[in-house]
Parts: structure tokens; sequence; C-alpha cells
């Protein structure tokens, strides 16, 4: 006989990616997903946020890595409370690895929470952990046809870094071609064209965060 | 995309529903994924395949129906089908404020069981 089914086929992870929304919600922490290659810049970019914003916000940061500390401790040694996710092979983070990530955080106290997920520019934006966005970082020297290749990382994601702009001269990235298809992909999205390491562009990325993170307060009160 | 996480998924969210049911066998699995998650029919046989082999699907069929993408644009109310690339603007008004209705779906329908 037939029997109505009628369920997501990744419910286990979205059941939990609920549950974590909702407790940062009640913790009044904004979560955000950051998604890139390896190499593209996650790390540096997080490091550059934290010092345009950390006079403002209390932030934590949740690493993601097959292996190593690397990321964690660069964090740490910038002042910053950082956990390390090992995931010994998985190429993306999940809701359960994030869930109890954050049982070390003292979630109530924090103010944004960063998640640099695995580096990889295909999985993780199948993944909802529970955040508040998902932003994803390009970078030059990777080419400006990635839209084309990896379009479903652009189309989840609410804003796209453009990270090592001032590479611009040295790679042949046609930046108006890349805007294009991102804006065909996602007209929403705004670009943030930046240099992480030397700061340029950095204040506009870090301002729009600290507007979503307000719009997050002002809708939950 | 993950086939073998997706078809372990599905075998786990159908034994789940053929237990409720008391079910001995499951014959078959009804399941439907649009285009847009990008998964590979092929590759999820594959790893159904390879999966249910043991369980109470041992020889359950997997059924895909893949759903195209489409959207309706909140201005006009026109609706649309579409691809990866095109689904963004109204073809009929040009607007960007647009709903994707099909395309993302990854969902188990229904399993036939005795």
């Amino acid at each position: 006989m037939k029997v109505d089914v009628e369920r997501q086929i990744l419910a286990a992870n979205d059941v939990l990616a609920t549950e974590n929304r909702a407790r940062f919600a009640d913790a009044g922490v904004f979560v955000l997903d950051l998604m890139a290659s390896p190499g593209a810049g996650k790390t540096s970019t997080i490091l550059a946020t934290i010092d345009a914003l950390c006079d403002r916000y209390s932030i934590a940061v949740v690493e993601g890595d097959i292996a190593s500390k690397v990321d964690a401790e660069k964090v740490r040694a910038h002042g910053i409370p950082a956990v390390q996710i090992n995931t010994g092979g998985a190429c993306h983070l999940e809701s359960a690895m994030v869930r109890r990530a954050v049982e070390t955080l003292d979630l109530v106290a924090l103010d944004l929470v960063i998640i640099e997920n695995v580096g990889n520019l295909v999985c993780p934006s199948d993944f909802d952990l529970g955040e508040n966005a998902k932003v994803m970082i390009l970078s030059v020297p990777e080419g400006h046809d990635k839209p084309l290749k990896y379009p479903n990382i652009f189309q989840v994601s609410e804003a796209v870094i453009l990270n090592k702009y001032d590479t611009l001269g040295v790679f042949d990235f046609d930046e108006a071609q890349f805007r294009a298809v991102v804006g065909s992909l996602n007209p929403s999205a705004p670009v943030f064209p930046l240099s992480a390491t030397k700061g340029d562009g950095v204040q506009a990325w870090a301002e729009w965060l600290a507007a979503r993170i307000e719009s997050a307060r002002g809708d939950a009160s | 995309m993950h086939e073998l996480g997706i078809a372990s998924g599905i075998l786990t969210s159908a034994i789940d529903a053929a237990e409720v049911e008391d079910a001995v066998r499951i014959n078959a699995v009804d399941v439907s994924i649009g285009v847009l998650t990008e998964v590979m029919e092929e590759a999820l046989q594959f790893a159904w395949a390879a999966l249910r082999s043991g369980t109470m699907a041992e020889a359950a069929v997997l059924n895909v129906t893949m759903l195209g993408a489409s959207s309706r644009c909140t201005d006009c109310a026109h609706e649309y089908t579409h691809g990866r690339f095109d689904g963004a603007k109204c073809p009929a008004c040009g607007s960007y404020i647009v709903e994707l209705l099909h395309g993302r779906e990854l969902k188990i329908d229904s399993i036939d069981i005795d």
C-alpha cells in the first residue's frame, strides 16, 4: 500500500538548524556563515571584520576545517574567542557540528558569531546551520567565471565579498562580467570589493554587516 | 551535491515512516527533487542501491521526479519556468522581485509498503 510521507530529505539537518536558529535568537546573537574556496581570504576577512567592529560588538568565531587548529589560533591571537571544529573529512559544516561548537560560547554575552565554513565553493551552500545570513567571498585570482561554474553559492548568499581587489591589475579579471552574472543569479546581493589584508573597502562591508545585525535586533523586538 | 548523504536521508525517513505503519517491506520510495539542487539522478540511484542492502528497503525502487524551476513575480503575478541563470527577472514586467515556486525541492513524497 502507498503511504504519503511528505517529508524533507535533509530533515535531520534542518530540524537542528531550526533549533540553532531559535537558540541564537533567544540569546540575541547574530550568526554569519562565511563561505569561500580555500585561500580566498575567509580568515583574513574575519580578522579585518573584527578590527572594524569589535568596539561596537562582542564577537566570537567558530572555525570549520577538515584538520588543524591554524585558523582558531589566528583568531585567538587577535584577542577573540574561537572554537575550532575539525570535520575529519566532511567538506562542509552541518547544524549538528555548530550546535556542539557553540556549547562552549557564552551566547548571551555575544553580539556576533562568525562561522568560517570549510573551504569549498560547492557543499556549504546546501546546508542550513541556523545562521542569520550566509555570505560568500570570491577572490580576484580565482577568476570572474566562478559564478557561472558555481552558481548555487552565489545564489544563497546575502552578500558577495570580492577579496584581493588590490590584485586586479595582475589577473585577467573582468569585474563587469562578474557583477553581471552575480546580478543574474542574485540581484539583491551587494558586491563588496575589498582587500582584507590591506583594509581597503573593509569599512563598507563592515557597515553592511552592522546594519544587518541592527536590523535583526529590530525584527526580534 | 551529496547523493550518498541524500540517499541515506531518504532511507532513514522511509524506514521511519514504514515502521510507523508496522510494515515488513518497502517496495518503492517516491521522491521529488528540484533541478536547482543539482542532484544527479544517476549518482543518487547508485547510492540508493548501495545503501538499501540489508534493510527493509532492500528491494525498494527509488522513483525520482525531477521538478523544473519556476517562479512567480510579486509585482504582476506572472508565473514562469526558467533555468538557473534566467529566473531572477520577470519576463513579463521586468521586475526583480520574484519568488521561487519550484526547483529546490528535496523531499520524500510517499512510500509503497507491505
